[in-house]
């Protein structure tokens, strides 16, 4: 009995083993998709699930065998702990041929699993983290930041606000690799256009209660606050400043905002707001027609990671196509030369870096009297252009684009 | 005038902050103080009771429009009856074997609660108003301090002592303290214990229900707010003493007042101070500041 079951565990080992021989340019049995991201806590509305669902989506798309191939999908919670993030990537690519790894939220984890990736000599496709690291200090030959960064936002928002006239800046920053980055960011966006930082303080992530931070920021004498803090953290920034009327004093700019994040609060509390996206469901016929598909499996608009989510996948799947392997540096070397067209954006670009520089759009949240349906919630102040947005080659610090 | 380069006024508000964060400290240890001391359980599913409680008081509003102060009323009790399910169906058979079950039982219970309201609700959070009659702030000088944060910390602070009160100063208290030292003896006296221990976990969830109903026009309403708070609260009654009544909530404020000094004067360090003060007292008074030893 036990003879025969090994007996048959061998000879579904020379199975399998024989049919990627026979197809030895995909590696595995199958082109392996796994996406890694927070589905539990405080940042899983954003991406979570409903990114999970957009990569399905692009996955159908695409159609389901590629190059003789079936692509399959595989997801996992980081419980934005890094150390989870590194060790599940470093499981997938070594026992579960994992071919493209797309990280979700948390840079914290990004920056963990860009580097098995590369040490791996991996497709990794960072989605909703926001160090620019990813594509400056840290950046890999494998690793293509995708959605946004923590410079466009800054240069988005920062910038706008400092032009009307916002010289005088106070950061409240979540205490963790994203924060900080953003918080750097944007104090050199307001430096650079004359402007002052009067202090920081920053916050342990997820923190219970930000009173405490928000009258630090109000003695300051301060004319803006900066959150450079997301999700959970920025919406209960923004109550506690509308309760302690710090708002009537102090311009709130929302670093990173997501639409959730607006849904959540209501135009109430955040109307008037400015804001950086990279793109917004309702910005044109394109958006819309794949919100539409989006929102009927899931109920909800997507938000920017989640429209990332998709495109990045189709974005992939068509490389593989167009090289016939899933050889991660021909696919590589097709992604950073192929322009993407797509509901996501028109013309984006990998560059050497593999930072993917399309378009960021600086949003107004509307008044309560100019939304007319659900989810209308911004309306467009200024398309900011690929290459003004994101770090240039005179900045950069990345030696791949030197 | 400053104290270590702070003034003095801003201090000031940074303790009065701290007193309001020290009110909800208070609420949900004393609702664990009860339980662990009349049941001997540890609650775990006391953060996702305290959540639903807030999810509560929002469905109740959203859906039923009802106003601010029926849900005060109705929310802790609906939480209420929801842990005496708990106590009736599941919670009764693990008296006699190791706190661990309990701990485990309810844990499972916080999983389930959390998972639930995650689905259909997401981590986003619901939008909660503050009531009418309590928007706005006061000007007191030194700080503004929203009128709605005010009310928090009289709505705790009463509710805290009347049960203590209660446990400490009455004949049902006294029953109640009775029962859990000898049970047999007790009910050989016409008592009804086995009713008293499940209206016990009853009143004692409801305490965070109310916490939370209490706190859903603060914080954002969502499935993790409990989550967020509940290792701190253990780590509250940890200080106190488990099992005292007004250990707890005098820890829960103190507690409250000391992060938030530390949000002022080493914020990266504000979600780690509690647990410092722990094992500062654990390894001074292993039972805890107001605890005896057994």
């Amino acid at each position: 009995m036990k003879l025969n079951t090994i007996a048959t565990a061998t000879a579904f080992a020379v199975a399998a083993f024989g049919a990627s021989c026979a197809n030895a340019q995909v590696s595995g049995d199958s082109i392996k998709i796994g996406f890694i991201t927070d589905m539990s806590g405080l940042y899983s509305d954003i991406d979570g699930l409903g990114g999970a669902e957009a990569i399905k989506m692009a996955i159908a798309d695409a159609g389901v065998v590629i190059a003789g191939k079936k692509v399959e999908f595989i997801s996992a919670d980081h419980q934005n702990k890094a150390d989870i993030a590194a060790s599940k990537a470093r499981e997938w690519f070594d026992q579960q041929g994992v071919d493209l790894l797309i990280g979700g939220t948390n840079s914290g984890a990004n920056l963990a699993m860009a580097k098995v990736a590369a040490e791996k000599k991996k497709v990794f496709i960072a989605i909703g983290a926001g160090t620019n690291r990813l594509t400056n200090e840290e950046c890999s030959p494998y690793t293509v930041h995708y959605a946004y960064d923590t410079v466009a936002l800054a240069r988005g928002t920062g910038g706008a606000i400092a032009k009307q006239g916002g010289k005088n800046w106070y950061f409240l920053t979540a205490d963790y690799a994203f924060g900080q980055s953003l918080e750097k960011d944007t104090a050199d966006v307001v430096k650079a256009a004359g402007g002052k930082v009067m202090g920081s303080v920053k916050h342990p992530l997820a923190a219970s209660d930000f009173s405490s931070f928000l009258l630090q920021a109000q003695s300051s004498g301060a004319q803006i606050l900066g959150l450079a803090n997301a999700g959970g953290d920025a919406i209960n920034s923004i109550k506690a400043a509308n309760e302690f009327g710090i708002t009537k004093k102090m311009k709130l700019a929302g670093l990173l905002i997501f639409i959730n994040d607006i849904h959540s609060l209501g135009l109430g509390t955040t109307a008037g707001m400015y804001l950086t996206d990279g793109w917004y469901w309702d910005l044109n016929a394109d958006t819309r027609a794949w919100s539409k598909r989006y929102f009927e499996k899931m109920k909800k608009e997507p938000s920017m990671l989640q429209a990332g989510d998709y495109s990045a996948t189709a974005t992939y799947l068509k490389a593989v196509k167009a090289v016939g392997s899933d050889d991660a540096d021909k696919v590589m070397a097709q992604l950073k030369k192929t322009p993407i067209n797509d509901m996501f954006t028109k013309n984006g670009v990998i560059r050497a870096d593999g930072r993917m520089v399309h378009d960021m759009y600086l949003m107004e949240v509307k008044k309560q009297s100019e939304s007319k349906y659900p989810w209308d919630y911004y309306k467009l102040v200024a398309t900011i252009p690929g290459d003004q947005a994101y770090l240039t080659k005179a900045e950069t610090q990345c030696k791949l684009w030197k | 005038m400053e104290i270590f380069g702070i003034p003095f006024s801003a201090l000031l508000s940074q303790l009065l902050i701290g007193l309001v964060n020290g009110s909800f400290y208070a609420m949900l240890s004393l609702g664990l103080a009860v339980i662990f001391g009349l049941l001997n359980v540890i609650n775990f599913s006391h953060g996702a009771l305290y959540m639903m409680g807030a999810f509560l008081a929002w469905m109740g509003m959203t859906y039923f429009g009802l106003n601010y102060w029926a849900m005060l009323v109705l929310a802790p009790l609906l939480v209420g009856v929801f842990g005496i399910i708990i106590e009736k169906t599941m919670l009764r058979w693990l008296y006699k074997l190791d706190h661990l079950y309990g701990l485990l039982l309810t844990f499972g219970i916080t999983l389930l609660l959390e998972g639930l309201f995650r689905s259909f609700y997401g981590v986003s959070g619901q939008p909660f108003e503050t009531p009418a009659a309590l928007q706005g702030a006061t000007d007191l000088g030194f700080m503004i301090l929203p009128n709605y944060r005010a009310w928090v910390v009289v709505a705790s602070l009463v509710v805290c002592l009347a049960t203590w009160f209660v446990i400490e100063k009455t004949k049902l208290g006294a029953y109640l303290r009775a029962g859990t030292e000898n049970p047999k003896l007790v009910e050989a006296f016409g008592v009804n214990v086995p009713l008293m221990v499940t209206l016990t976990y009853g009143f004692g969830v409801a305490l965070a229900g109310f916490a939370g109903v209490l706190a859903a026009p603060i914080i954002q309403v969502t499935p993790l707010m409990g989550s967020n708070l509940i290792i701190v609260v253990f780590a509250v009654v940890v200080i106190g003493g488990m099992g005292s009544i007004m250990g707890s909530i005098l820890t829960g404020l103190g507690l409250g007042v000391i992060e938030g000094l530390t949000r002022v004067f080493y914020p990266e360090f504000s979600s780690t101070v509690v647990f410092l003060v722990m094992v500062v007292v654990l390894l001074l008074r292993p039972a805890g500041l107001f605890g005896k030893e057994k």
